[in-house]
């Protein structure tokens, strides 16, 4: 029987042979080069109103920062939705499902890899997206020390770090999504329905989020964990919100992946 | 219902499989049993249910009863491993468009452990596709995807294949090429099955038969038994068929009495047959014809799995009438 790590490099082999692919990444990429050429063509006056804005002229290193805080309304969700709601139900529109499930490997294994895979695009998304914001930030503003939620300043270096520490922590609700795909993907069977399904679902969350009534929800809801990273800006860390944001979203990834796979495990794979 | 332990080594041994899609019950307790180096012909009119008895053998679907014994492992109980040694797919077979017809067998290769990698060019020439296996699969006619499959097949090296309407939606030349294939499989000592809706099929490439009717099997055995059972056929005509029918249905040694367009049809051995002719004219009904009625396959296939009372009329009957 093959390994789960041979199934899923194959189903990277997929994803790389795939348009739609191509199509989230190009997302990623294109999104820090427009805000820096918005940036470049309003020349003055001050950046964007939110975490780290006021720095985008200072350090190009508070550009990727800002992008975090933009990408997490639908930017990111629909580039992991578009690999996640997909990965299950293409095989079924496609037939291939009972091509490969009639091969030497388990179900159980084809779903691992395929959620492994998915985590992995959602991943690689926030990779690229980072490193174009990084180059492009530091084109346009230069790679100065980074000023800090708490006022104070950090090196280059040290910024980097903090970066990628807090690049771990907003993958938290990113997996979530992934697995909240998945699960639509595997249920479905349909793949723009899991896609669309998967962003709305999203979209809602903030909806609910910023609804008066409805604020006591707001800590367990998946928008919140988006701004959990910031914790890492502080000076000292603050623990409590990246905390938080790993259980709550835990929960929501443990529930969904669970659930898709017992249904791909137990599930018919038969036309329409 | 459970495999007899006799039959638990057989290529394919399954009892009692019930498929159920909401009112529709697409299996209804089909037994097969393929015996080794069995071509078997697993026959039946198209929405008969052979697409999904398949997909239950396959592990693809679960069945609400019955069970399963490839070489006596079943899919249900042991999963993949059920299907060491069978290889094989239902419906047309299904490879990723976006990548070439090499990458795909390369795919299914290492999902099958990656033994076969080595067997990949062998398995394209095999099907004659080695010229063409370097374009995508999306852009693969019905015919060479079809033989895709039996490439991707092979390369599990099994001993059990399982094929479903491998030929349909083939031009001429292709089915030949396709029962051709087939034929060097069943030689090479491979067991066979597959499923048709067309008898000339099963009987040009099989030795054993299953005939499927709307989920039920009606006939299981070797075609010989087919041939056999097609004998014995009579057709009559009297003065009174409504009241002959009758009297036939109530005769000892008469089968299948049926009204036909051209009067009553029934199967029985020559001695019953002499007793009725007896027994109708006590009743007072006059005999105008009485006539051995040799039913071809085709005819008997026919009565197999269509509807009583709503068969249509055998093609040797509508010669009969015109002679
Ligand atoms: N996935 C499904 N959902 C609902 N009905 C189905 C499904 N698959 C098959 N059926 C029904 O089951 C019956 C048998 O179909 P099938 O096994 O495909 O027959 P065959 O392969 O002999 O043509 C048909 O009436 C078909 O409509
Ligand atoms: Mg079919």
């Amino acid at each position: 029987m093959p390994s789960t790590a041979t199934v899923y490099r194959w189903e990277l082999r997929k994803l790389v042979s795939q348009k739609r692919t191509y199509l989230g990444l190009a997302f990623a990429i294109a999104m820090p080069l427009l805000f820096v050429l918005a940036l470049t063509l309003r020349r003055h006056g001050a950046g964007p109103d939110v975490a780290f804005g006021r720095y985008v002229r200072q350090s190009g290193l508070a550009i990727p920062l800002v992008l975090l805080v933009f990408g997490s309304f639908w930017l990111f969700p629909l580039i992991t939705a578009l690999v996640a709601g997909d990965i299950v139900a293409a095989e079924d529109h496609n037939g291939t499902l009972k091509t490969i499930l009639t091969r030497s490997v388990g179900r159980g294994r084809v779903f691992a890899a395929k959620a492994l895979a998915t985590f992995t695009y959602a991943g690689l998304a926030l990779v690229v997206m980072g490193l174009v914001a990084v180059a492009a930030g530091g084109l346009k503003s230069g790679l100065h020390p980074l000023t800090t939620l708490s006022g104070t300043r950090v090196s280059v270096g040290r910024a980097f770090v903090l970066m990628g520490a807090s690049a771990l922590v907003y993958m938290l609700p990113l997996l979530a999504i992934a697995s909240i795909g998945l699960l639509l993907s595997t249920v479905t069977r349909n793949s723009a329905g899991a896609v669309v399904g998967t962003l709305l679902f999203s979209l809602l969350l903030q909806l609910v989020t910023i609804l008066p009534g409805l604020g006591g929800l707001r800590p367990y809801l998946l928008p919140e964990q988006f701004n959990a990273w910031q914790g890492f800006l502080r000076v000292p860390t603050d623990w409590a919100p990246i905390g938080h944001a790993a259980w709550v979203c835990a929960i929501y990834a443990v529930v969904c992946v669970s659930a898709a796979f017992l249904v791909f495990l137990r599930r018919d794979v038969a036309g329409d | 219902m459970r495999v007899p332990p006799q039959d638990l080594d057989a290529p394919l041994c399954a009892r009692g499989l019930v498929k159920r899609y909401g009112d529709v019950v697409a299996v209804d307790g089909v037994d097969l049993t393929v015996a080794p180096g069995d071509v078997y012909g697993f026959l039946g009119p198209n929405g008969a249910g052979k697409t999904t008895a398949l997909r239950i053998l396959l592990g693809l679907v679960r069945p609400h009863a019955g069970s399963v014994a490839l070489f006596g492992r079943d899919p249900l109980l042991h999963g993949v491993q059920a299907l060491e040694s069978v290889a094989g797919f239902v419906e047309a077979p299904s490879f990723y468009p976006y990548l070439s017809g090499r990458k795909n067998l390369e795919l299914v290769a290492a999902l099958d452990g990656g033994q076969a990698a080595g067997r990949i060019d062998d398995a394209l020439e095999t099907v004659e596709l080695s010229d063409r296996a370097r374009d995508k699969v999306g852009g693969y006619s019905h015919g060479m995807r079809q033989r895709l499959g039996i490439a991707g097949a092979l390369l599990r090296a099994p001993r059990l294949m399982l094929l479903d309407e491998p030929a349909t939606g083939l031009d001429p030349a292709g089915m030949r090429d396709m029962r051709g294939l087939i034929r060097n499989l069943a030689d090479s000592g491979m067991t066979v099955v597959l499923s048709s809706h067309l008898l000339v099929e099963v009987e040009e490439l099989c030795n054993r038969v299953g005939i499927i009717r709307r989920g039920k099997m009606v006939f299981e055995g070797t075609l010989t038994d087919l041939r056999a059972s097609a004998a014995g056929a009579w057709q009559l005509r009297t003065t009174d068929d409504d009241v002959a029918l009758r009297v036939c249905r109530s005769a000892p040694g008469i089968e299948e009495a049926r009204a036909t367009a051209s009067g009553i049809s029934f199967r029985a051995p020559e001695a019953a047959v002499a007793d009725l002719s007896i027994a109708l004219v006590q009743a007072g009904i006059g005999l105008t014809a009485l006539t051995p009625h040799a039913a071809t396959l085709e005819d008997l296939f026919f009565r197999l799995t269509e509807d009583d009372g709503r068969a249509p009329i055998p093609a040797s009957d509508a010669v009969e009438e015109a002679a």
